[in-house]
């Protein structure tokens, strides 16, 4: 039937909902792995939270946190699973800039450009 | 280091790191469950759990918590979904003003001292815990003015009700909502929370959208938001992956547990209970604040 080909609201959310889902598990996956190294790589070690330092930069960058990956650094894999998180909600923007544009739907079209458009700046900025 | 508290807690300052990052998981897990079932949310415990508690300083909790908001809104999404109600075009559109409203929130955290942090947070729970003693009595507003721009944005639409059939809707005082989703947007970037209630507010109360569209729209959009300020805070140094894996998976568990408990909970004893807590948050925040402890 023509009708369950056509992408409407309906089962846009629900290919949204399924989008947000296999991110969440993919960076959960990388995150516990991470986790575990990390733990095993600190295990003599003492936390201390209270005093704020920052994060070194190697893990601010993209580009850092690649070197870093390459030694199997475990804080580094946190970050690339963290990564991934935050890059799932923006994918999900991408699939709304996609699906109205199968709608035809012009105007939110033009309203997900600009969500994309915001959430570019901030990420770039942060680059 | 200063030991102003230093009683039996404050040994939670300094641990091996095995049992800093269980003790971090399990106090995650109960946040996210008490906040998936009172709906308001993981983070909004979670930042005073780990700066009362953990003696974590409240850049490191913010980031953490942030990541954490943007796992449980994605982690929710299909549940959501299946239901039925929530509005990609609300949602999207809304979105222009609460990620501009984020990224202006984490330009202002990373310049505010944490004192000043640490009060608005206090204030946001005092607030939460108000709206949360309110929530039983929310009113089922009638939708007797409609705006124009409703059907032009082409925010209208519809949800099924009850006997199967479909329920139309419209939206109204579409600026007045735009604005007060930019301020949520704000708080979420500022304070590293969903800031679900706010956008509730903005939805249910000043836009006149049903309230079962509002939560679960509103369920969506954190996600978004939360990604709009979390690559400032990431870039920033704020979210230390020792902390964060912890915060993320404890959340992330508790909420989807919490969720799937959700039918059989006593709710209104949980939301007393939940509300007291916050409470007592909310004051001891703004008190270490004020001292300067945070």
């Amino acid at each position: 039937m023509a009708h369950r080909l056509a992408l409407d609201d309906q089962r846009m959310e629900t290919i949204m909902g399924r989008l947000l889902q296999v991110g969440v598990l993919l960076a959960s996956a990388v995150v516990l792995a991470g986790g575990f190294l990390y733990i095993r790589a600190h295990l003599g070690s003492i936390v201390n939270y209270r005093t704020f330092a920052g994060e070194p930069a190697a893990l601010r960058s993209v580009r850092g946190l690649f070197r870093l990956l390459m030694t199997g650094d475990p804080a580094a894999v946190i970050q690339v699973g963290v990564i991934l998180l935050i890059a799932t909600p923006v994918a999900r923007v991408v699939f709304a800039v996609v699906g109205f544009a199968l709608e035809r739907d012009k105007l939110y079209v033009a309203v997900s450009v600009t969500v994309l458009a915001v959430l570019m700046a901030s990420l770039i900025y942060s680059i | 280091m200063r030991r102003i508290s230093g009683f039996a807690i404050g040994h939670l300052a300094a641990l091996p790191v095995l049992t800093f990052t269980l003790l971090v998981f399990a106090g995650s897990l109960a946040a996210g469950l008490l906040g998936a079932l009172t709906g308001l949310g993981g983070g909004v415990v979670l930042v005073p759990l780990l700066t009362v508690v953990f003696h974590v300083d409240i850049r490191y909790a913010i980031g953490a918590s942030l990541i954490s908001v943007i796992a449980t809104s994605s982690g929710a999404a299909a549940a959501y979904v299946r239901e039925g109600f929530s509005s990609v075009r609300i949602g999207m559109f809304l979105e222009i003003a609460t990620t501009i409203g984020a990224i202006f929130g984490a330009f202002l955290a990373t310049r505010m001292p944490t004192r000043v942090l640490g009060i608005t947070f206090g204030v946001v729970l005092l607030y939460s815990a108000w709206l949360s003693w309110r929530q039983t009595r929310f009113h089922e507003s009638e939708a007797v003015r409609v705006s124009p721009w409703s059907d032009r944005l082409r925010l209208s639409g519809s949800y099924p009700d009850r006997s199967g059939g479909e329920c139309s809707y419209k939206v109204d005082r579409i600026s007045a909502g735009f604005a007060t989703m930019f301020g949520a947007g704000t708080l979420s970037g500022l304070l590293g929370i969903g800031s679900g209630a706010v956008k509730v507010l903005a939805m249910d109360r000043i836009m006149r959208i049903p309230f079962k569209v509002s939560t679960t729209t509103s369920n969506f959009m954190i996600g978004v938001t939360a990604a709009a300020s979390a690559g400032i805070y990431l870039h920033r140094g704020y979210v230390d992956p020792g902390l964060a894996f912890p915060v993320m998976l404890g959340v992330l568990a508790g909420s989807l547990l919490g969720a799937k408990l959700l039918v059989r909970a006593q709710v209104s004893l949980l939301r007393s209970i939940f509300t007291v807590v916050i409470l007592a948050l909310g004051v001891e925040m703004i008190v270490n604040g004020w001292v300067g402890r945070l």
